[in-house]
């Protein structure tokens, strides 16, 4: 009976999951969608950038402070790279919650592995590998 | 050519990719890297950033289904992830000190053989007598079939760990999801059932890309401009793919594609050599 309810609540965590999944790219993609219109309206009729030839984004565009700033400026490009940002977002949360969810029904040994999949993700988030 | 006329051509060609990859089995970031370089001559590097956005809008968008109907063996895609993760961080860190038309000629290899694994003898045979770490890990487990369900266990656990760190390096280094990689670490070392290796590899994708898409994003290599429309695009597309699959079985469509998709692969290949990237 325990082992039926242990299993009952797995399957609620993993339904929690896959929904959280689904609306995190649901909002990612309407984020996107809002910034892509915008961006059209304002210079669908300029030229194209030339991405024949690798450049490399700005800060602007690649670091958090230059994405937000551009978002409370209401610049489109800076919106969409919000959107970029809640779609890299999305499978991160989901790992965290997992390490929650295998917490609660005291797995330790899953607790310690999903702690070092995190512990990867945010490395190569803070660890400095801009080179 | 317009950044108007760009985007919306880009979109309906993200939309097609997105349709294919999902009807094939490949994945649409898969397809949008040929198509961006291929098609709209854009540099490698920016098709590699917006083809990882792909991917994981790809994987999280389909996992609902596929956890709702109790396939997905998350322990064991949890576990896989160290060696999936750790080796994406070291193939996106390769990546700067790797020449682009290299970077081609391996993504064209990758695409034949995800071809190859697509049209393959699929694995339906759940094994009963699991290996010690299978236990250890508690990675042995259930899916239900027509008959009910059906419990199997792993064996190999090293030897798919190993194959999963390749199939890290290769989505850190080319930006794609590699599920074929990871269908074969599964099916062809572990021995697990084709349905739960696809969906559970389907689930791993979006960490996966998550963790090198994260160091892309520093270096630069995201443009907006090309990631609405490839993002949106791909995600109607692999929708509309997953609609598609309900009603229809495309075993023939899947065998054109994949011989069309390996024409593709060999122009990488070509144009990698002649150093055309």
């Amino acid at each position: 009976m325990k082992q039926l309810k242990n299993l009952m609540e797995d399957r609620d965590i993993a339904l929690f999951i896959g929904r959280f999944l689904r609306v995190g790219v649901l909002t990612a993609s309407a984020i996107a969608l809002l910034g892509g219109f915008w961006y059209l309206v304002q210079s669908g009729a300029a030229d194209m950038p030339d991405y024949s030839r690798f450049a490399g984004e700005g800060p602007g565009y690649t670091t958090f402070r230059g994405i937000f700033k551009g978002v409370a400026e209401g610049n489109a490009t800076e919106i969409i790279q919000l959107g970029v940002l809640v779609l890299l977002a999305t499978p991160i949360f989901r790992v965290f919650f997992s390490l929650l969810a295998f917490a609660l029904e005291k797995d330790w040994l899953y607790v310690v592995i999903t702690t070092i999949v995190l512990g990867i993700i945010l490395f190569s988030m803070f660890g400095g590998l801009k080179i | 050519m317009s950044i108007l006329i760009f985007s919306l051509i880009l979109l309906v060609g993200a939309y097609a990719a997105g349709l294919l990859g999902s009807l094939t089995g490949l994945g649409g970031g898969v397809v949008v890297i040929p198509l961006l370089t291929l098609v709209f001559h854009v540099d490698i590097r920016y098709a590699i950033g917006a083809a990882l956005l792909a991917s994981i809008a790809n994987s999280s968008g389909a996992a609902t289904a596929y956890i709702k109907e109790g396939i997905t063996n998350v322990r064991l895609g949890m576990f896989l992830e160290i060696a999936t993760t750790a080796g994406a961080v070291g193939g996106a860190l390769i990546a700067v000190f790797t020449p682009v038309n290299t970077i081609a000629i391996l993504f064209g290899l990758v695409l034949i053989f995800s071809a190859l694994m697509t049209i393959r003898k699929k694995n339906e045979h759940a094994e009963q007598t699991g290996s010690k770490w299978s236990y250890v890990l508690k990675l042995n487990s259930t899916y239900p079939t027509a008959n009910g369900e059906v419990a199997y266990k792993l064996k190999n656990i090293g030897g798919g760990f190993s194959i999963m760190l390749l199939a890290g390096v290769l989505s850190g280094l080319l930006g794609i999801g590699s599920g074929a990689l990871k269908v074969l670490a599964m099916d062809g070392a572990m021995r697990i059932p084709f349905k739960v290796s696809t969906t559970t590899s389907n689930f791993m994708i979006g960490v996966t890309a998550a963790a090198s898409a994260v160091v892309y994003l520093q270096r630069g290599y995201i443009d907006p401009g090309i990631a609405f429309p490839v993002v949106l695009g791909v995600l109607g597309g692999a929708f509309t793919g997953a609609r598609l699959l309900t009603i229809m079985n495309p075993r023939t469509l899947r065998i054109i594609f994949c011989i069309a998709i390996s024409f593709v692969a060999l122009e990488m290949i070509y144009n990698g050599f002649n150093h055309q990237f």
